[in-house]
């Protein structure tokens, strides 16, 4: 019989957000460090969606963002979405070049060429990689993210892309969502793990937890 | 006051005139407009995957492009649309994100949900008389009742009307 999300009781839930915790943490602390500033993180939310409900997460599915996906390959599998509002991200970018940390106030949104890209996705490699590396180290399991891609585009055509996947085995998806924030509060970013359902399994064996 | 009736993403909704259907932010998934000019009766469905025969849970019929088209039509012809009239837009099936390993099937999911879609149309003898698919972009669309016309917004990508 193959598990589904439905088939996740409250200690499973439990598990996938301490699993947020160790891995947004160490996220954090590597992004602080590159930033040389204070990242600070919400407590990580287990979020089960209906497909149609999806969309209009984050603030409007049409809202602006630039999103960076990485896919999780290894024992476990999974996507990676790093989502971030067009201003935060230039923010984000000022800051790691060393510019005034200002945003430019366009209000067509910022352009970004393709040195501004690559920063960010350097970002989103270094948060995945340290996310993944403290969640082998808790498991024993062999997980190594991809290369990083970019878009920036709708929030709801960014977040269907994980999304789909899910589409096969159930009318839900589940996210575990951590916010990042600045020094001074300013949101920096949404950092999202999706486990592959086949692979619950897998997490939870490795944790001691029966599923 | 024109009634504006959204879908959401593995969802179908049809209406009488007057009337807008709308979904927002399609990525992969392809959206697909029907219309008949005669009632004015139009659909939109938000279709995720194009098979149902490929996946485990398939009870929610909206989600699959062999599956939503025939509902579509079907919920369609009760509102008053007659078949023979029915003409089909399609919007969507993007590529969000190209990783280099860009065999993945996921990856190309954008593309085989429009050949599905159309293979659907096809056999049901619905014509596809136009489509704004595939690129690496998002976009909302929305079908008016008043005319069958297709509008659809991207970021970046302009808009336009099909």
């Amino acid at each position: 019989m193959v598990k589904n999300i439905n088939d996740l009781n409250s200690i499973h839930i439990d598990v996938l957000k301490e699993i947020g915790n160790i891995g947004a943490g160490n996220a954090a602390t590597a992004l602080a460090k590159l930033l040389n500033r204070r990242i600070d993180m919400d407590v990580p939310r287990v979020k089960i969606m209906e497909f149609r409900d999806v969309s209009e997460t984050l603030g409007g599915a049409e809202l602006p963002v630039v999103g960076i996906m990485l896919k999780v390959t290894g024992d476990f599998t999974g996507n990676i979405l790093f989502i971030l509002k067009q201003q935060a991200a230039e923010i984000l970018v000022n800051m790691l070049m060393g510019r005034p940390a200002g945003d430019s106030g366009a209000a067509e949104g910022h352009v970004f060429d393709e040195i501004e890209i690559s920063a960010l996705k350097e970002i989103g490699n270094i948060l995945a990689g340290s996310y993944l590396s403290s969640l082998s180290a808790l498991t024993n399991l062999n997980i190594a993210p991809s290369v990083p891609d970019l878009a920036i585009d709708m929030a709801g055509a960014i977040l269907s892309v994980p999304a789909i996947e899910f589409g096969k085995v159930g009318d839900s998806v589940l996210y575990i969502e951590t916010e990042f924030t600045e020094g001074d509060k300013r949101v920096v970013g949404d950092f999202f793990l999706v486990p592959d359902v086949d692979t619950y399994s897998v997490l939870m064996n490795a944790l001691g937890v029966s599923f | 006051m024109v009634k504006v009736i959204k879908v959401g993403m593995a969802d179908l909704q049809s209406s009488v005139h007057p009337c807008i259907i709308t979904t927002l932010g399609l990525g992969s998934c392809v959206g697909v407009a029907l219309y008949d000019p005669v009632k004015k009766v139009a659909g939109l469905a938000h279709i995720m995957l194009p098979s149902s025969q490929q996946a485990r849970n398939n009870s929610n019929i909206a989600k699959f492009a062999d599956t939503a088209i025939v509902k579509l039509v079907q919920d369609m012809l009760a509102l008053g649309a007659e078949k023979s009239r029915l003409i089909a837009k399609l919007a969507g099936g993007a590529q969000m994100f190209s990783f280099v390993d860009g065999s993945s099937e996921m990856l190309r999911i954008g593309a085989r949900n429009v050949a599905a879609a159309k293979e659907v149309l096809n056999s049901l003898k619905i014509p596809i008389i136009s489509e704004d698919t595939g690129g690496n972009y998002g976009r909302t669309i929305e079908i008016h009742s008043e005319d069958g016309k297709l509008k659809i917004r991207t970021i970046g990508h302009g808009t336009k009307e099909i």
